[in-house]
């Protein structure tokens, strides 16, 4: 059997990436998440696999050398939090119009502006329609648990080399600071210079004569080529579905079914047995990619039940996807906490009694 | 002796190196960043480095520098090819990383990374366009524009009291203790073209010695809003007494 470990799920990231098979990681300190850098440093990497890692002089700088490196083929990652993500964007946009591959880690703290330090699902939106300019989708996983944490840095890279794109990590300060106990994969080998030429012949590795020179960009001047790359990426997002994710709790014989991701989907699980236990059949629903959104599964749920309660740490953003997806077949109602404040079980009980059931 | 009997192959004495590719340079006439990219390519050439070069040209003038430049090329975001040179560098030791950088790219929004990619002695070689000028978006003001020097954003010329001084990024740059080599060019004359393929070539060979940084002062004619003729004129007499050409910091061994 496998050893578990007891971790904070930034650490539990670094340790995944570590054992992924990542070529470099380059961050910039930012709390919630500071630790994902100091455990990669603590663990010399560059001993245990080989893996460059680098404190950068901005989360500018540290998207831009996960740029670079990504033309290059290799497995790369960086992670901040809000304020970080918000300096990243413009690098995000320039990686995902140039296909290239990343993994990147957002542990979400209060917003706006410095905000607070505690958790948040406030960049919902940043994460998952863009962030960046320009029309761009990333691939969003939105873990839950530490375990998941340590699963999808491994899932991350995978997804990120199949569909040439960033994958961003969406978790919360909950997600980034809880200790649990978590198991690891085993250390898989890094990918070789030769293996990266042979599998990805796009990537700047140098022109040999053998082949044209390979260029990587995001600049079309004609406009007609530009919507043609567009096009091109546009049919990629919409291929993403292939790779959907997302779990159902007792929600068969639900009368209501609460929507809810990362941390606040631990919270809402709780949630629903008290609702059950008063009577009241809810169920669960938790998106585990938020993009790709699972639009079809809740509109299928949509005609089934008596309404759909939205808790989100945020204003409501998720719960507009949710609209969309419902098209009004069912009321749905929306419970969130800002700034830093977990809503409790209890909190999401009666709001799904005072917003949804009555009485 | 008739001309056919001269032009023939055994009798050439200089041709144009394949490292360029065949399209035809965009740049506007007597512009020296044409002249620039064909040192540069001569240089990788000459070292039979092009299936070990990355290079990366950010935005500006240089942003197409992939057209013409027959390696592996990536386009960067303005001010930031110093920190995809780090991360690729980094990844790939074996490999010769250059950026292909102007002055508001590299001296404006981009000192950040110039400053620290130095600082930390990445081994990768910078060559910066210096023109006083931003050439694409249409001649403003560069961090590099001279005191008095006219640019769209500054039409009665740049005053110092009101937009600050023309930063000497360079002088900065060979402070730091991660740059081996940095040094000042140009390539308005056939001699300064030789000394800047010499400054060229050793700035590519010992980037791994530590950060090799070639600055070139170039002209820009439409910027300027004059003729080639008159704008290396006006470059030798304007911008060399305040950015003067030659060696700024030198190893101990030196060879230019």
């Amino acid at each position: 059997m496998k050893e578990y470990k007891l971790m904070k799920g930034n650490e539990a990231i670094a340790e995944a990436a570590i054992r992924a098979g990542a070529d470099g990681y380059f961050g910039y300190p930012i709390t919630p998440q500071s630790e994902v850098l100091e455990y990669l440093m603590a663990q010399k990497p560059h001993e245990r696999t080989g893996m460059v890692v680098l404190q950068a002089e901005s989360e500018i700088a540290a998207i831009n050398m996960v740029y670079g490196a990504a033309c290059t083929g290799k497995k790369v990652m960086t992670s901040s939090s809000s304020p970080g993500i918000s300096l990243k964007q413009e690098g995000i946009s320039y990686m995902a119009g140039s296909e290239l591959p990343c993994v990147i880690l957002n542990v979400i703290r209060g917003g706006p502006g410095l905000g607070t330090i505690q958790p948040s699902q406030g960049d919902y939106f940043q994460a998952v329609k863009g962030g960046g300019h320009g029309d761009y989708k990333l691939f969003v996983l939105a873990p839950s648990s530490v375990q998941e944490m340590a699963d999808f840095a491994k899932l991350g890279f995978e997804l990120a080399f199949k569909y040439r794109n960033p994958v961003l990590i969406l978790a919360d300060g909950i997600i980034g600071q809880m200790m649990e106990k978590v198991q690891f994969f085993d250390q898989q080998p890094r990918i070789t210079d030769e293996e990266i030429i042979k599998k990805y012949p796009w990537t700047t590795t140098g022109k040999t004569p053998n082949r044209e020179r390979n260029i990587i960009t995001s600049l079309y001047l004609e406009a007609i080529v530009e919507e043609q790359h567009n096009r091109k990426l546009q049919e990629k997002f919409k291929r993403m579905e292939e790779d959907l994710m997302f779990e159902k709790i007792e929600c068969d014989d639900a009368d209501y079914i609460l929507i809810a991701y990362g941390s606040v989907a631990r919270i809402c699980q709780k949630s629903m047995e008290l609702a059950r236990a008063n009577g009241i059949k809810a169920g669960l629903l938790r998106p585990i990619t938020l993009y790709p959104f699972p639009s079809k599964q809740i509109s299928g749920l949509a005609g089934k039940v008596k309404g759909i309660l939205t808790v989100e740490m945020n204003a409501g953003q998720m719960v507009e996807d949710v609209k969309l997806a419902v098209m009004g077949k069912t009321p749905v109602a929306f419970h969130g906490r800002m700034g830093g404040m977990i809503p409790s079980p209890e909190e999401i009980v009666s709001a799904l009694k005072n917003k949804l059931i009555g009485g | 002796m008739d001309i056919k009997d001269i032009i023939q192959e055994k009798n050439i004495v200089y041709k144009r190196t394949d490292h360029l590719t065949d399209k035809a340079l965009s740049f506007c006439p007597g512009c020296g960043h044409g002249t620039v990219h064909r040192l540069l390519m001569e240089v990788v050439e000459e070292m039979n480095i092009q299936s070990k070069t990355i290079g990366i040209a950010p935005v500006g003038c240089s942003v197409l520098a992939y057209e013409f430049m027959n390696v592996d090329m990536i386009q960067a975001a303005h001010g930031r090819a110093p920190a995809l040179a780090t991360g690729i560098k980094r990844l790939n030791p074996d490999k010769y990383v250059f950026t292909y950088q102007g002055d508001g790219d590299l001296a404006a929004i981009g000192t950040a990374e110039t400053i620290h990619a130095s600082n930390r002695g990445e081994k990768i070689t910078i060559i910066f366009i210096n023109n006083g000028i931003y050439g694409m978006t249409g001649g403003q003001m560069a961090p590099t524009t001279l005191i008095g020097m006219k640019a769209s954003t500054c039409p009665y010329g740049r005053d110092a009291e009101r937009m600050g001084n023309p930063l000497k990024i360079t002088e900065l740059v060979a402070q730091l203790p991660g740059t081996y080599f940095v040094t000042r060019q140009a390539v308005h004359t056939p001699n300064h073209v030789r000394k800047a393929k010499k400054a060229i070539r050793f700035a590519m060979e010992n980037q791994n010695n530590g950060l090799c940084f070639v600055e070139i002062v170039s002209n820009c004619p439409s910027g300027w809003k004059m003729t080639p003729n008159q704008s290396n004129t006006w470059m030798a007499e304007n911008m060399f007494p305040f950015y003067p050409l030659g060696d700024i910091k030198v190893p101990e061994k030196k060879v230019v």
